[in-house]
């Protein structure tokens, strides 16, 4: 104990990383014990969230048992459900994959339902025009542009005019729902011209079957083959963005975008693509929802059911990893197709939506929970070495 | 006398207009107050929102149940706290990211509230009018000005206050600090994360009073219904990126994005015919419009959105 001024020296604390990025890279020197606090801690909070569920449902008087029966009934125990819950799961884990692409730029987008309204409505407008392969894949490319420009705004809006993009991909969220709203209302834009279409009822001319992605049949359940698809896309991003320099770059700009430009990486040029490439995966998701028959092949109004919002949950929970991401896709979508069967217990399916936010919610605090711990020690051994 | 204007002239003459357009402003600038508090001490707050509804939701269920205004007043300030102290403890105790905490929040409020929308009953009465004697009967604005419900008027004092707090007191003096320089305002022993989270306490407080106030003021609504809130607390927000972070900017927000959700109320009323999507999605186009124009000119508290730790820079 000659030298007590330890701050200075190689074994000072290690600063613990960002808030934002994803903690678990930097917990190496964490011990057994430690692992098993950070265990406990998720089980109790995941707990106390689907304990406030059962009590709230408790409360209004319905039976909680019959509602996780349905729910496990609806998204895998009934025949032909559990490929149902993979149709609902995949739009989910492209549109999360889009978020984490963002976030990891550190940019705030928060607007994937927008840009899944516009993607699968961009994508109707083409895939309704015509038939056959060329026509689909063709579709699907100007679902991604639309949905990519659609984001690209709050890009423009961020770096030239200083916008925090958190306003305005919210605020573009409902300009789409509105915008998307209207060409159903017009037939030289989107809505059925069918003189035998029902009156009144706001829908899309159904694709051909053509025009339609193909399906993979298995055990007596059928997914198309956009579940391929996201999986596929799931693990070329984690590649890209854990061991190529453009996903490097990305994580520079997002821990610190100043130190970033100074190593000559432009923080605006990731950040405009990120945010870009984020808004184009989710509108892909919605053109690969109408095309995987999502909603009887037609674009209709309410056509994304909240999938951004969920998309983006998943995202949150996963803590922008996209491997992670794609169970916590397929607990999302299982909550989805599960809902749908919520109807016979009397529970309105608005309780899927508050289980779903306490989850979340739940599984934020034991990371910071830990952080703080973290830092209480590099405090605390800090404070020792200087008095 | 000025209906040769044709649309413009009819807009600027009806009364029914600036009735309208007052009522969406003062809604609006209750949230917009409490974000104003809440973004000076460096919290870019969205969950707002969550508050709007979480007031507007049992303040409406107090009503309902006593017929008492007040009581309805109060338990919707308390409802907007109540999310307000989530969000808190979640953003500035534990130190999580303050946009994830408040997106979350916006869909679990918004889903409880659906929820338990069919289990109790949610009728809304108005509150009674004041109506000013000779005054609400100067045309055009007399009514908008001086014939309002009752509570809306709380709006009068709640602004003042709000000024005083944050320029005229030591916490006001303190939470400024926080919003600019944590790191100096740390050091000179102010408790920054404790400040931020009295601040957002403070938004919720005004932000569930104005949904209640949104509840208990509109004169078209017979029912409760979530929608109603409708991103309001995130046109609020963009009232207070408007005003460039004073009040008086962000009250002035409040009045342009009222002006623009009273427009597309008003219009059909008048006799013109106009698509009801594309109108209804002018205020949130009207929004990014001005934010884009004055974002960029206006000066924004330093630290805002940047979560404070000691020694982590």
């Amino acid at each position: 104990m000659t030298d007590p001024v330890v701050l200075d020296t190689d074994d000072a604390p290690i600063p613990p990383p960002p808030i934002d990025a994803a903690p678990s890279q930097g917990r190496a020197h964490h011990g057994r014990r430690d692992l098993m606090v950070v265990v406990g801690l998720y089980v109790v909070c995941i707990l106390v969230a689907l304990v406030a569920s059962a009590v709230l449902i408790a409360v209004t008087g319905g039976p909680w048992r019959s509602v996780l029966s349905a729910l496990i009934d609806g998204s895998l125990r009934r025949p032909g459900r559990w490929g149902q819950t993979l149709t609902e799961t995949a739009p989910l884990l492209i549109v999360a994959l889009g978020a984490i692409i963002a976030s990891r730029s550190g940019l705030v987008n928060i607007g994937q339902e927008g840009q899944v309204l516009v993607g699968a409505a961009a994508t109707a407008f083409v895939a309704t025009r015509g038939s056959g392969p060329v026509v689909l894949v063709l579709a699907l490319v100007v679902g991604v542009v639309v949905g990519g420009l659609w984001s690209g705004l709050a890009a423009v809006l961020k770096y030239a005019r200083k916008v925090p993009e958190v306003i305005t991909t919210l605020l573009l969220v409902f300009v789409a729902s509105q915008v998307t709203g209207y060409m159903l209302t017009r037939q030289f834009l989107l809505l059925d011209s069918d003189p035998n279409r029902p009156n009144r009822t706001q829908t899309s001319a159904q694709l051909d079957p053509e025009t339609r992605l193909p399906f993979i049949q298995m055990f007596g359940n059928k997914f198309p083959i956009t579940v391929v698809i996201a999986l596929v896309l799931a693990v070329a991003l984690s590649f890209v963005m854990g061991r190529t320099v453009w996903g490097l770059k990305l994580r520079m700009v997002g821990q610190n975008a100043r130190t970033a430009q100074r190593a000559g990486v432009s923080a605006v040029l990731v950040g405009s693509l990120a945010l870009a490439i984020g808004g184009g995966l989710a509108g892909l998701a919605g053109g690969l929802m109408l095309t995987g028959g999502l909603a009887n092949y037609r674009y209709t109004s309410g056509f994304s059911s909240s999938v951004g919002w969920e998309g983006l949950l998943v995202a949150l929970v996963a803590r922008n990893r996209p491997l992670v991401a794609i169970p916590i896709a397929l607990i999302f979508g299982g909550l989805r197709t599960g809902s749908g069967f919520l109807a016979a217990t009397g529970v309105g399916r608005e309780i899927v939506d508050v289980v779903r936010a306490l989850l979340v919610l739940a599984l934020l605090v034991p990371p910071a929970v830990m952080f703080l711990r973290d830092r209480r020690r590099a405090s605390a051994s800090a404070g020792k070495g200087v008095s | 006398m000025i209906a040769w204007l044709g649309p413009v002239g009819d807009v600027l003459s009806s009364s029914t207009m600036y009735e309208s357009m007052l009522r969406f402003a003062i809604v609006l600038a209750f949230a917009a107050v409490g974000e104003w508090v809440a973004e000076r001490a460096g919290t870019l707050n969205i969950s707002i929102e969550a508050m709007l509804i979480g007031g507007a939701f049992t303040g409406g269920v107090v009503y309902s149940a006593t017929g008492n205004t007040m009581l309805g007043l109060i338990t919707g300030a308390l409802g907007g706290g109540i999310v307000a102290s989530v969000q808190a403890t979640l953003s500035h105790y534990l130190v999580t990211d303050q946009f994830v905490v408040g997106l979350t929040l916006n869909l679990l409020v918004l889903g409880l509230a659906l929820f338990l929308d069919d289990h109790v009953p949610l009728a809304t009465r108005v509150a009674s009018t004041w109506e000013i004697p000779l005054l609400s009967e100067v045309p055009l604005v007399g009514r908008a000005l001086f014939g309002q419900p009752w509570p809306m008027y709380l709006i009068v004092p709640l602004v003042p206050l709000a000024w005083w707090l944050v320029f005229r007191t030591r916490w006001g003096l303190e939470v400024r600090s926080s919003g600019e320089n944590p790191q100096a305002a740390d050091v000179s022993g102010i408790h920054v994360n404790l400040r931020r989270r009295q601040a957002i306490v403070f938004a919720g407080l005004c932000s569930g009073l104005g949904g209640a106030v949104l509840v208990l003021g509109q004169i078209s609504v017979t029912r409760w219904e979530a929608g109603h809130v409708g991103l309001k607390g995130i046109i609020a927000i963009a009232a207070v990126i408007f005003g460039g972070w004073t009040l008086r900017g962000s009250i002035v927000g409040c009045l342009l994005f009222g002006y623009f959700f009273a427009l597309q109320q008003t219009l059909p009323v008048l006799g013109y015919r106009i698509n009801s999507q594309l109108a209804s999605a002018l205020p949130y186009v009207v929004a990014l419009a001005v934010t884009a124009v004055f974002a960029a000119r206006t000066r924004q508290p330093r630290a805002l959105a940047q979560p404070f730790v000691r020694g982590l820079t």
